[in-house]
């Protein structure tokens, strides 16, 4: 088995997601098959080959550090599930 | 006439002379979309009222002289570009309601233009996936042949210009997403360079790969919509501040001199026989206008699926972090604790591909895997970039199928993710290494089904893709066929 049912549990923990039986049973079986191909990358002798982050290469992005206009707040609340007091407002974090 | 038939530059020279206007050639289109659009479904919302406030508005920069190629021309946007005020929802559930507080870079300058735009085209869910599919909403049909696929990700898109849905249209390009769909759906589509358009407005997937371009019914449309779209923004510091020449000025004649690579690697094991025929046939008649065509080797052109779905989901897990339902977007409000608030509502607000690759790249970029996965992939990804970068010491373009198949049909590869990857083999290469990409039409299978030429060229380098691209559309009919609807 290229990843187990523990690991998949694990990483969809990490990436904040609720699998069920059947999605870890599937993502585990899926997962496992797509792994298995990436195995073909190992075919290919790397050890001298700087890795590529970004196909263009650009240095330093500078700008001005310019005070701008921003969103105003109510334009920026306004998609939000639940706000108040011009703030986000999420369930309780401790409990 | 059929006006919603007409292409961009047929449209706006009779605006200019005065022979329809705006308001009458957007009624047209939306009456067609009235027609085929129960077919097609193509657009996850239309927006009719604004299209034709905005059409009298063209209408009436168009009476004081001051227009340019694309006022009053109607346009469809796919659903991942940022409109403000209209409803961006990238194909899913999450970001359903999500009305954005501003337009991407690429929305303004069209509006700057007064071009018209016609309503938000459907796609894969956050642009993941090869056929429209994976879109949370809706299946959209090949024009073509309604039981097949119009490819993806900006399927809606290809299929609203396929089916005259529109006069033109804007895609994104991640690993493919505009060439393949413009393929299977008979159009002409361009991705750009990385860099050359903003991505400012446009809903991240894989930021070192995504890139917007025009999805056109020829090669001069194709031209007048990059002149429009390109250049350096400063809110995209990863736009590249360079300028931008005039596309249009491409569209001439002959490619005496012009050194056309044909990548064997694309034309091995698994190539459709039909779609070998075209591309074979089509490279007869660029070679008939003067160029001369030489075989190169892309010899990790294999490797590109392995790299490109490790590399993509990875910066696609981190990009998607971002849908917590604090901000915006769905949220699910029966969880009573901030955790089980952002597992709740990503577990109901993504989609299956979505969260399959969230699950590959939080794996590939883990601790203990990333060396093996992600490292790994970098560093392939570099010999697929020098592959190519050694292939444009002698070649001007490049010349190869875009999908190894015509389109597949609905379904066919729902169940089998890893087969959904493999399809993508030959539109992957060119975007881990960034380079311009065209996909023109170039014949049709035995079954009918529209088969795309990808021509590609190397970073910047887009008016050759544009001239090899003219000068087969001039020798050629398929641009001006269309699907019986």
């Amino acid at each position: 088995m290229k990843i187990t049912r523990d690991e998949v549990v694990h990483v969809a923990k990490l990436a904040r997601l609720n699998l069920d039986e059947e999605a870890i049973e599937l993502y585990t079986r899926q997962l496992g098959d797509i792994l298995t191909y990436m195995d073909t990358l190992n075919r290919v002798d790397t050890k001298d080959v700087p890795p590529t982050s970004h196909a263009i290469f650009i240095n330093n992005a500078f700008r001005e550090d310019e005070v701008k206009a921003s969103v105003p707040v109510e334009r920026a609340l306004a998609n939000a599930p639940q706000s108040e007091d011009g703030s986000f407002v999420v369930p309780k974090v401790i409990g | 006439m059929d006006l919603y038939r007409l292409t961009i530059h047929e449209t706006h020279d009779l605006l200019t002379r005065g022979e329809v206007t705006s308001v009458e050639l957007t009624s047209a289109v939306f009456d067609r979309i009235g027609q085929v659009e129960d077919r097609t479904g193509a657009y996850l919302m239309l927006v009719k009222d604004r299209a034709m406030a905005e059409a009298e508005a063209a209408d009436e920069v168009i009476r004081q002289g001051t227009g340019g190629p694309l006022t009053g021309v109607p346009l469809a946007i796919k659903d991942i570009l940022c409109t403000e005020g209209i409803r961006t929802t990238c194909g899913s559930k999450i970001l359903e309601n999500f009305i954005p507080p501003y337009s991407s870079t690429v929305v303004n300058k069209l509006k700057k233009a007064y071009a018209v735009i016609v309503g938000k085209t459907n796609m894969d869910e956050f642009a993941m996936g090869s056929s429209t599919e994976h879109s949370a909403f809706m299946v959209t049909r090949n024009p073509w042949d309604l039981t097949r696929i119009p490819g993806g990700s900006s399927g809606g898109s290809a299929a609203s210009v396929a089916a005259d849905e529109c006069i033109g249209a804007i895609g994104t390009d991640t690993g493919g997403s505009i060439r393949q769909p413009a393929s299977h759906c008979g159009v002409v589509g361009l991705k750009p360079t990385y860099g050359r358009v903003s991505r400012f407005g446009l809903v991240a997937f894989a930021s070192s790969l995504d890139q917007i371009g025009p999805i056109t019914k020829d090669v001069t449309d194709c031209a007048i919509l990059m002149n429009e779209i390109c250049g350096y923004d400063p809110n995209d510091s990863t736009s590249v501040p360079r300028e931008v020449p005039d596309y249009t000025g491409a569209l001439q004649a002959g490619l005496k001199g012009f050194v056309v690579g044909i990548p064997r690697e694309y034309f091995a094991g698994g190539l459709d026989e039909d779609v070998a025929q075209a591309v074979n046939a089509a490279i007869k008649v660029i070679e008939g206008f003067g160029a001369t065509s030489k075989s190169v080797s892309l010899p990790h052109t294999e490797y590109a699926v392995g790299v490109y779905y490790l590399i993509a989901p990875a910066e696609a897990s981190s990009n998607l972090a971002r849908y917590d339902g604090v901000r915006y977007g769905f949220r699910d409000k029966e969880a009573e604790e901030l955790i089980q608030m952002y597992r709740d509502t990503r577990s109901k607000g993504f989609g299956s591909e979505v969260q399959r690759r969230i699950i590959i790249g939080t794996y590939a970029l883990s601790a203990g895997y990333y060396d093996a996965y992600y490292g790994k992939a970098s560093r392939v990804r570099t010999l697929i970039m020098q592959d190519f970068n050694q292939a444009f010491e002698t070649c001007d373009v490049l010349v190869a199928p875009v999908a190894p198949t015509p389109a597949f049909r609905l379904g066919e590869k729902l169940d089998d993710p890893l087969a959904m990857y493999l399809s993508d083999i030959f539109t992957l290469p060119a975007s881990l290494a960034g380079i311009a990409g065209i996909s023109v039409p170039c014949g049709f299978s035995k079954d009918g089904l529209p088969i795309g030429l990808q021509i590609l060229s190397k970073h910047f380098d887009e008016e050759k893709l544009i001239r090899v691209a003219y000068n087969f559309e001039q020798a050629t009919d398929f641009h001006t066929k269309r699907p019986k609807l």
